[in-house]
């Protein structure tokens, strides 16, 4: 029996701005993400990535269209419905975004404490073993301003993943970080996500890392242009740029 | 076990420096409502030391009568009316009058408070008063309070040390020839006591028969309020009769409406209240906005609105009440300190201690209110 969807876009169109200055960014968006499956959007800057991100995440209201995430309509969905669509996703941004003044434990717990006691475990508890699996057992402790650039991409990788989300959406996760650095943070993220079993819809630019995808989409001014296999692609991306 | 991240707390603490100015802030505002509280409560207190310390369930006084300062005397008659009374023990007779006090070390003159009345009847519950009855029958003799102002000279050291002092009061010669405690109040910055004899002889155009103050002392179970009633009704209006704490309220009432003393002290309780909320708010508003793209972060993993407030709510009242804690530790030890310098009632009550600290947790709830509106600004879809 074929799984539904996690993630089912159909003939999404969304618009900025009003009247005379009404722009559109997103037309004819056709999408589905199947479970188990990491998904690559790339684009250049301004395309649209982000947007059709930010409205898979729940966090902007759907205008034209069809958008159902986790057999939810998003389309004219209440707050406490795109509330409750969010705390079932993982997130992981380009600034990795950890609460300063908390310790990396502490900014995993934050998402441990959202979610309902699943297990016995405590959530200080599951938050060390989501650590210790980015490879941070021994920084537990350190604030963030303690830790490098990847390490606090660790952690927030930690912290999307805690709750064993079904989808994870990501934005630029490896821009601001080195070589060596980027292709760490998307192992783990490959190797986590294949061992939960989630969905990934990643939004990058970053050429080096393209290989981890299962299937790339391509946008362009708003549109979908055909993806391929990652091969292929590397070698679009190689053109274009 | 789930024991929730307790982020107002970690937020606040992370940022020692600012957490220690936001809490020094707020104790200053803390210390200024309560100096400001205090002084006022004092001032009146200290306005009715001389009615507390009178002795009688029911006073009489000219109904012309404003205040200690601007008493009018009425006839002595009056009073012995009020003995016919059943239930009504004695009466004493009390004169008040200003008096022209001659620093004995520096010639200068400086006005005094002069009570004169029977000393030892027990009209008055000062006892080192009544232990000198006798002395102050004697022409020229009178009893000096100890805690007047310095300005009237060292009166109290040199008498402690067994230095006789004679000055002029009123241009007559006087000796002290005791010492009480009273303090200084509004009217005057000393007080002195005599007899009723040498009080007319101080005051050559006041008389017998004029008193300023009829204390009526009842028998033992007597019915204060009927009794009350019952002088009421025999004694024309120009008199007033009063229980004791309705003369000591009246004496309060007297500055609280018809000076401006409460009006400068209610000013100055609510500076501090806005010293402290604009201080709170500084803290907080900065606070929430070096703190807003995770906050934004938060609502885009599914934290609601209402958490975010409330973190902002909770370090409102961790501020309100651990700035608290060291403000009235302070205010105490100023309260001490002044007592000391001024001679003026100051004590922490209670009930001011918890109204101080209500409007210290109502300052940070405003102030955080406010800051809240900067919450607004966080938008989930922005941080991607």
């Amino acid at each position: 029996m074929p799984s539904l969807p996690l993630v089912s876009i159909r003939n999404l169109n969304h618009y900025f701005g009003r009247g005379a200055l009404r722009r559109q960014v997103l037309s004819d968006i056709n999408l589905a993400i199947q479970a188990g499956e990491i998904v690559i959007l790339s684009g250049p800057s301004g395309s649209g990535k982000t947007t059709l991100l930010t409205l898979i995440g729940g966090l902007r209201s759907p205008q034209e269209g069809s958008l159902a995430v986790l057999g939810q309509e998003l389309r004219g969905a209440t707050e406490a419905q795109l509330v409750d669509i969010r705390r079932q996703i993982g997130y992981i941004f380009q600034a990795h975004n950890l609460l300063h003044s908390l310790t990396a434990l502490q900014n995993v717990q934050m998402s441990v404490q959202l979610h309902g006691a699943l297990v016995e475990e405590s959530d200080r508890d599951r938050a060390a073993a989501a650590l210790k699996a980015v490879g941070l057992a021994n920084r537990l402790h350190a604030y963030p301003a303690q830790l490098s650039g990847g390490q606090k991409q660790r952690v927030a990788i930690a912290r999307a993943l805690v709750c064993h989300p079904r989808l994870v959406l990501a934005d630029e996760p490896t821009a601001a970080l080195d070589r060596k650095s980027g292709r760490d943070v998307v192992n783990i993220m490959q190797q986590l996500v294949k061992e939960q079993g989630c969905s990934v819809l990643m939004v990058t630019h970053d050429h080096r890392v393209l290989d981890i995808a299962d299937r790339i989409v391509y946008m362009e001014d708003g549109q979908l242009v055909k993806g391929g296999s990652p091969a292929n692609h590397a070698h679009a991306a190689a053109e274009w740029r | 076990m789930r024991s929730p991240i307790p982020l107002a707390w970690l937020q606040l603490s992370r940022e020692r420096i600012r957490f220690t100015i936001a809490l020094a802030g707020i104790a200053f505002a803390v210390i200024l409502m309560f100096m400001q509280l205090g002084f006022q409560s004092a001032l009146y207190d200290s306005a009715a030391r001389f009615h507390q310390s009178l002795q009688g369930e029911l006073m009489l006084i000219s109904s012309r009568s404003k205040s200690l300062g601007y008493m009018m005397p009425f006839s002595r008659r009056r009073l012995y009316q009020v003995l016919g009374i059943s239930g009504v023990r004695s009466v004493s007779p009390v004169y008040v009058g200003f008096g022209d006090w001659k620093n004995p070390e520096r010639g200068t003159y400086r006005t005094i408070y002069v009570y004169g009345f029977d000393v030892g009847d027990q009209a008055i519950n000062l006892p080192e008063v009544n232990q000198a009855a006798d002395l102050v029958k004697l022409e020229q003799n009178i009893l000096f309070d100890r805690a007047s102002r310095a300005e009237y000279g060292a009166i109290a050291t040199n008498f402690s040390q067994g230095k006789p002092i004679a000055t002029e009061l009123n241009g007559k010669t006087v000796k002290v020839v005791g010492l009480f405690t009273l303090g200084p109040s509004f009217g005057a910055d000393g007080n002195i006591i005599t007899s009723t004899a040498n009080f007319l002889r101080l005051f050559p155009n006041r008389q017998l028969s004029e008193v300023t103050i009829g204390l009526i002392q009842l028998k033992a179970n007597a019915d204060i309020a009927a009794i009350q009633a019952q002088i009421a009704a025999i004694l024309p209006n120009d008199i007033k009769v009063l229980t004791h704490q309705e003369f000591i309220d009246f004496e309060k009432q007297y500055w609280q409406t018809s000076t401006a003393i409460g009006f400068i002290f209610t000013l100055g309780v609510g500076m501090g209240f806005i010293v402290g909320t604009v201080i709170v708010y500084q803290i907080l508003y900065t606070d929430v906005s070096s703190h807003l793209a995770e906050s934004a972060t938060l609502q885009a993993r599914g934290y609601r609105n209402w958490y975010l407030l409330n973190v902002v709510f909770q370090e409102a009242i961790i501020l309100a009440v651990l700035g608290y804690i060291p403000g009235l530790l302070l205010s105490v030890c100023l309260y001490e300190l002044t007592q000391k310098a001024t001679f003026l009632p100051l004590a922490m009550a209670f009930d001011r201690a918890l109204l101080v600290l209500l409007l210290s947790l109502l300052m940070c709830t405003v102030s955080g209110a406010i800051a809240m509106r900067r919450l607004r600004q966080a938008d989930p879809a922005e941080i991607f």
